[in-house]
């Protein structure tokens, strides 16, 4: 057993669920300690990691963590790997959290791994691979371990802990400064989960017809998230934030409800490993049937609304 | 300008791909290979450069590869679809190579290749899809990186990108010569046209070694890598759940089927 250093996935100190799966893994794999860098570190943030067993909080405040891109994040999180000799580091496997353990593993020489769905005690990892169609076990088998986690690799359980905090004077290297954010624009809040992190995905393709009011309205009634297959988002009527498969983001929810999606190899690398499928399409011969545990052959655009109905009837 | 667009050749994503029993690497010769479809939008990326025409100086696109044989085609596709010259790094050592290794190799390349002012590349691999030989390249390379590109515009000096990234979109500005990624988003890749296909038969393609590059072959291969793959097990097929046909309470159905579930 040894340190775990847990990366803080923030948004501008708002601590974001998956850390609290990431400390969770931490936990069966020796004692966790959170890094926070950048702006924003208050009680909230402290009461959630606490909350989460973290042993020991560094916190590292420097104005290149916000202005430049990665590398600074990157030398940061090295160098509070060093001070407190972790044995691994668990990132967010999220476009940034993935660059983030590419550039470490080059600085600590250490191997990485990526989008693991679960983290055994013994830092074994589990990845699916070829859209779903493998389970692959992997491991680090020297040095210090940095593993990127998918969202939703584990139930968070709270674990109360009273953290030790401690500011990490951190150094940004002049390397580290040539990639410079110089705007930023937040994404528009929808009001739904975040859609990697969703127990509920209702997504729409190409067979909406560019109409997703039905898609979102029935989402909205299950709670969910809302996701877009790549024909519609190449068509414009979604963001591509928004697009599952391949090419977007991968989901594995509880419930992933597919309509008017044909099930292309494509859209199938993003959502295979859902725990319960669902779809909804006029062509009864649409390969997404084949992997449904409940279809409907028919037109969402009065299929969805009565979905919608029902759902919001049962749950008043 | 020199542009270098890494290419990368995997299996057929439509295709059976698996794993090879013996070492638990990708199997890359029982399954049709192609050009990672990602790769055609940085191959596409630097064309769009090239066709702008802005440095006077004009900008020569090079596409390199790493990987057994037949990745030698996915060059090809580029300098199909107007790459001038390719360069395929190929040595019996490299296989097995973790995305370390192959980012360090990568980075010997480039700088073989001398005086880059861009390298390209797309946002992950069709088939590992790990999004992080970029990012490492440019420790390797000491360059910024500049990932998850949407929007690309290049200077002679410098390039500014729109990143997408999971919770808002950014522009970034870095200095040539610089490393972007680029996604999906950023462009629609051409075809090939009949007379690139012909012309890209004339087109010079290297092959290095890792003696060539100066890379130790220890330092790279199965061996050397710093993650292991333990076990690989198919996933089992899904089966197939009821599917009813709608006459007119087919969204009742499902509700039904929902609540069951204890979804609702």
């Amino acid at each position: 057993m040894g340190e775990i250093l847990v990366l803080v996935d923030h948004v501008d100190g708002v601590v974001r669920k998956t850390t609290t799966e990431l400390l969770t893994i931490a936990r069966r794999a020796g004692d966790p300690v959170a890094v926070f860098l950048g702006s924003g570190y208050d009680d909230a943030a402290r009461q959630v990691l606490a909350s989460y067993g973290a042993t020991k909080v560094y916190v590292a405040d420097a104005p290149e963590l916000e202005e430049f891109l990665v590398a600074p994040k990157a030398e940061a999180l090295a160098q509070a790997a060093t001070a407190c000799g972790a044995v691994a580091v668990l990132v967010t496997a999220s476009a940034e959290g993935k660059e983030i353990a590419a550039r470490l593993a080059v600085k600590l020489g250490s191997g990485v791994i990526t989008d693991a769905t679960d983290v055994a005690a013994d830092l074994t990892t589990t990845q699916s691979v070829f859209a779903g169609g493998y389970t692959v076990a992997a491991q680090v088998p020297s040095g210090v371990a940095v593993i990127a986690v998918k969202p939703n690799a584990a139930t968070p359980e709270p674990s109360p802990s009273s953290p030790a905090e401690e500011k990490l004077a951190v150094t940004i290297s002049d390397s580290a400064r040539r990639a410079r954010i110089v705007a930023r624009a937040p994404r528009a809040a929808t009001g739904r989960p975040e859609l990697t992190e969703a127990a509920i995905v209702v997504s729409g393709g190409r067979g909406t017809g560019g109409d997703f009011g039905p898609v979102e309205e029935l989402a909205d009634a299950l709670g969910g998230a809302v996701g877009a297959s790549r024909a519609a988002v190449d068509s414009g009527w979604y963001p591509h934030a928004y697009q599952v498969g391949q090419t977007g983001k991968t989901v594995s929810p509880q419930l992933y409800l597919a309509a008017g999606i044909s099930g292309a190899i494509q859209h199938r690398a993003g959502m295979q490993t859902s725990k319960t499928i669902v779809a909804v399409n006029k062509d009864p011969e649409a390969p997404i049937f084949a992997m449904a545990d409940f279809g409907v052959v028919g037109d969402l655009h009065t299929i969805l609304p009565q979905v919608t109905a029902e759902v919001r009837k049962r749950k008043a | 300008m020199k542009i270098v667009v890494l290419v990368k050749h995997v299996p057929d994503a439509t295709a059976d791909r698996t794993f090879d029993p013996s070492d638990n690497t990708t199997d890359r010769t029982g399954v049709d290979g192609l050009l990672s479809e990602l790769d055609e939008y940085a191959v596409e990326e630097a064309l769009k450069i090239v066709d702008a025409g802005h440095d006077s100086g004009g900008v020569e696109v090079i596409a390199m590869t790493m990987g057994p044989d037949g990745a030698s085609d996915a060059v090809k596709k580029a300098l199909q679809m107007g790459a001038d010259s390719g360069v395929h790094v190929l040595d019996d050592a490299l296989h097995g190579s973790d995305a370390l290794a192959t980012a360090r190799v990568l980075a010997a390349a480039v700088g073989t290749v001398g005086e880059v002012d861009l390298v390209l590349t797309g946002m992950a691999s069709t088939d590992g899809s790990m999004s992080v030989v970029p990012a490492m390249l440019a420790e390797y390379l000491d360059l910024p990186h500049v990932g998850f590109v949407g929007e690309l515009t290049v200077s002679e000096s410098s390039v500014t990108c729109r990143r997408d990234g999971d919770v808002a979109s950014q522009t970034v500005e870095a200095a040539l010569p610089a490393i972007v990624s680029v996604t999906d988003q950023i462009n629609e890749p051409r075809y090939p046209s009949f007379k690139g296909i012909m012309a890209a038969k004339k087109k010079p393609v290297q092959t290095w070694s890792l003696a060539d590059l100066g890379v130790d072959a220890g330092a790279v291969g199965l061996d050397a890598a710093l993650s292991v793959v333990r076990e690989v097990v198919k996933r089992p097929e899904r089966s197939q759940g009821e599917v009813v046909t709608d006459e007119g309470d087919g969204g009742v159905r499902l509700a039904e089927f929902l609540a069951a579930r204890k979804f609702v």
